[in-house]
């Protein structure tokens, strides 16, 4: 089951008809606005801009409604994902933990291998993961990583690269 | 027949839980998945039965290589003897959590068999207010934080007749939803994803009771993004639930008929704020709701609403099952029953802590939590999530609760404690919340929107030397004008953080003292 917004995975290519028929049994739900857009999401990876105006139509909705909810929430992008997202936690429990540290270091991987920051999307900070105990907590892809360090998310990413070749 | 029991929760699988469960497949061994018994310090743990339904005895921190052809041996340094007799678990009195890491948690014949739909069965054959009083008699408070009675909410929802959905015509279907608020999004708190992720059936079980009382046909579980090992279990459990007749038309075998949804959250943390949530499950923006109408009277497109946290419903079952009476006996006066306490940030020994309401955050700590985990003093403790005070450590003594706490000057919120040592620079923190209210403010009103970036200013300000007093004074000022002119708690409690890191730790916002 992959019905969220998971952030490794093999997405299609953006299609209008694809999309208009992903969206159209969610936009006969009450309140569809960001479920159709979090179905795109999951579908294509992203919401290009054409989509804007496809779920307007179909939700009986304003181009500036969807505009404005898309907007609104963190999760939705309006660009492709990088190949493998890397986030790392940005709040208090992780900072308890030397999260900033953390932060600190990962950016400088990143500066100093253009590449990395490439795959990785650099770092996009997430608040909370629901791993406060086992800080700092990071995402690599759809992995949830405890006791991150840079050595650890290195490992992950390496091991999801593989996973993807193989 | 040996049976082995490795975690299945995120934070177990985080630390390498599955790579040790496929190295016991691959040595030809039984394994169940479970949740997590909520000592994470301790994860990947790994328990065996050497017989069914025989004691299960565990490791620590197993590692893959650990796996021999033989499993794992009682010998190795890291055999902690019993589980269920380790002083952790036996010092705290479960009720929510008393099937979590024990149960395949999508196993429904396990469910039943340790405790599972006692509560159902129990609320279905009495008159759906007597079961409303119950739960009023077991003095069950919202456990999200705002600290409202559970049962006064549920009778309100079921004095309001069902309604069509705002916008529909008035001869459409009535409803009537019960929502719950799993957007658990304040850190230093997982108590929802792990019951979710261990123990889903409780959860569903908890929203069935809640519909018999008041009436409700709908339920929808709204779940943040950032949890997606619970969304799939979930998923899981509420198919499995439909196939068993536990939810649906007719749940076992009664006039009850009740349904649940996941929706999804998309990465906001306003959104735990519940008339937020209720804008984000219409799938508009999450703006804050003006209050009143109450959700329980005009909540989900306009229905008559229960919204109760996860924690909240997640008692309801065992308080059925096991009596309002003894729920109500734990705990103080004001504060009944259990709380789920979250250890979190820098403690040894992190994880829940499940136990009656009284007692102190000292115990909590060094107690249960062994102190930091860098092994330096503590030095601040935030109570309640990035909107609760932080107290400094001569002021753990005081019992938990949620009036004891408010008179601390904090809060109990949804009983997340992070532990800080002394390497913390508390002006930062006190920065940190604010620069938080702005980035996740909904912007509806103003003493949050503008209020959280002015914060900032000021805060730098202070503390690189320019005009500390009078900017301090500012400071202040516009912590008044966020408390008491914000429309919701994002605003409205931004300022406890902030202001008690400025009573408490003044020193660090001194401005940094030239050529050092």
């Amino acid at each position: 089951m992959d019905r969220i917004v998971t952030l490794t995975q093999d997405f299609a290519a953006w299609s209008s008809e694809e999309a208009d028929q992903l969206i159209t049994p969610i936009a006969l739900t009450p309140g569809p606005i960001l479920r159709c857009l979090q179905a795109i999401q999951e579908r294509f990876g992203y919401v290009p801009a054409d989509a804007v105006a496809l779920v307007a139509q179909r939700c009986n909705a304003t181009r500036a409604d969807v505009h404005g909810v898309l907007t609104f929430y963190a999760d939705l992008r309006t660009q492709p994902p990088p190949a493998i997202p890397v986030r790392l936690c940005a709040a208090e429990a992780c900072q308890a933990v030397g999260g900033r540290g953390l932060q600190g270091e990962w950016a400088k991987a990143c500066d100093e291998d253009p590449q990395l920051a490439d795959v990785t999307g650099g770092n996009e900070p997430i608040f909370c993961l629901g791993n406060c105990a086992l800080g700092p907590a990071a995402f690599v892809g759809n992995q949830l990583i405890g006791r991150a360090s840079v050595d650890r998310i290195m490992a992950a990413i390496r091991q999801q690269q593989e996973g993807k070749t193989a | 027949m040996t049976m082995w029991f490795v975690p299945r929760d995120a934070a177990a699988r985080s630390m390498g839980s599955d790579e040790v469960a496929e190295a016991l497949i691959a040595q030809g061994h039984d394994v169940i998945r479970t949740g997590s018994r909520g000592m994470l310090w301790l994860e990947p743990l790994v328990e065996c039965a050497r017989e069914p339904g025989g004691p299960r005895v565990g490791w620590a921190n197993v590692d893959p290589a650990d796996v021999a052809e033989a499993g794992l041996q009682e010998t190795a340094a890291n055999y902690l003897g019993v589980v269920a007799d380790m002083d952790y678990l036996v010092k705290q009195d479960r009720w929510v959590f008393e099937r979590a890491g024990v149960i395949d948690p999508l196993d429904p014949d396990d469910y039943v068999a340790n405790g599972g739909l006692a509560g159902l069965r129990a609320a279905l054959a009495l008159p759906p207010g007597d079961v409303i009083s119950n739960v009023i008699d077991s003095g069950l408070r919202g456990r999200g934080g705002a600290g409202f009675p559970a049962g006064i909410k549920w009778r309100t929802v079921a004095e309001t007749p069902p309604r069509p959905h705002i916008g529909d015509p008035a001869n459409a279907p009535a409803h009537k939803y019960v929502c719950i608020n799993a957007d658990e999004g304040d850190s230093g708190t997982f108590a929802d994803r792990m019951l979710i992720e261990g123990d889903p059936f409780c959860l569903l079980e908890g929203m069935a009771i809640a519909a018999y009382c008041v009436g409700a046909d709908k339920g929808i579980v709204y779940l943040r993004s950032e949890y997606p090992d619970a969304i799939e279990v979930l998923d899981e459990a509420i198919a499995i639930a439909r196939e068993r007749g536990w939810l649906g038309i007719g749940i076992l075998d009664t006039d009850l008929s009740f349904d649940v949804e996941v929706y999804v959250g998309a990465g906001s943390y306003v959104c735990g704020e519940e008339t937020a949530m209720l804008e984000s499950i219409e799938g508009r923006r999450g703006m804050v709701r003006v209050k009143p109408p109450l959700p329980a009277i005009e909540g989900l497109f306009g229905t008559p609403t229960v919204i109760n946290n996860v924690m909240t419903m997640a008692s309801v079952p065992s308080i059925m099952a096991r009596g309002a009476q003894a729920y109500a006996a734990l705990g103080t006066e004001k504060s009944q029953g259990t709380q789920v306490f979250q250890l979190a940030g820098n403690i040894a020994r992190g994880g829940i802590v499940e136990t009656a309401f009284g007692v102190s955050a000292r115990e909590l700590i060094e107690g249960f939590g062994g102190g930091t985990l860098s092994g330096r003093p503590v030095r601040a403790v935030q109570i309640g999530g990035p909107l609760g005070a932080y107290l400094p450590a001569d002021q753990l003594d005081v019992p938990m609760g949620y009036e004891t706490l408010a008179e601390a000057g904090g809060m109990i919120g949804h009983g997340g404690v992070v532990v800080f040592d002394e390497s913390v620079d508390m002006a930062q923190q006190a920065r940190f919340a604010m620069e938080f209210c702005a980035e996740e403010s909904c912007g509806k009103c103003t003493p949050c929107r503008i209020g959280s970036i002015r914060g900032v200013e000021v805060i730098d300000r202070i503390r690189s030397g320019e005009d500390p007093e009078g900017n301090t004074v500012l400071l202040r000022d516009l912590c008044e004008v966020m408390t008491d002119g914000s429309l919701c708690a994002m605003g409205g409690l931004t300022p406890m953080p902030v202001l008690s890191a400025l009573d408490n730790f003044p020193e660090d916002f001194a401005p940094p003292v030239r050529g050092q």
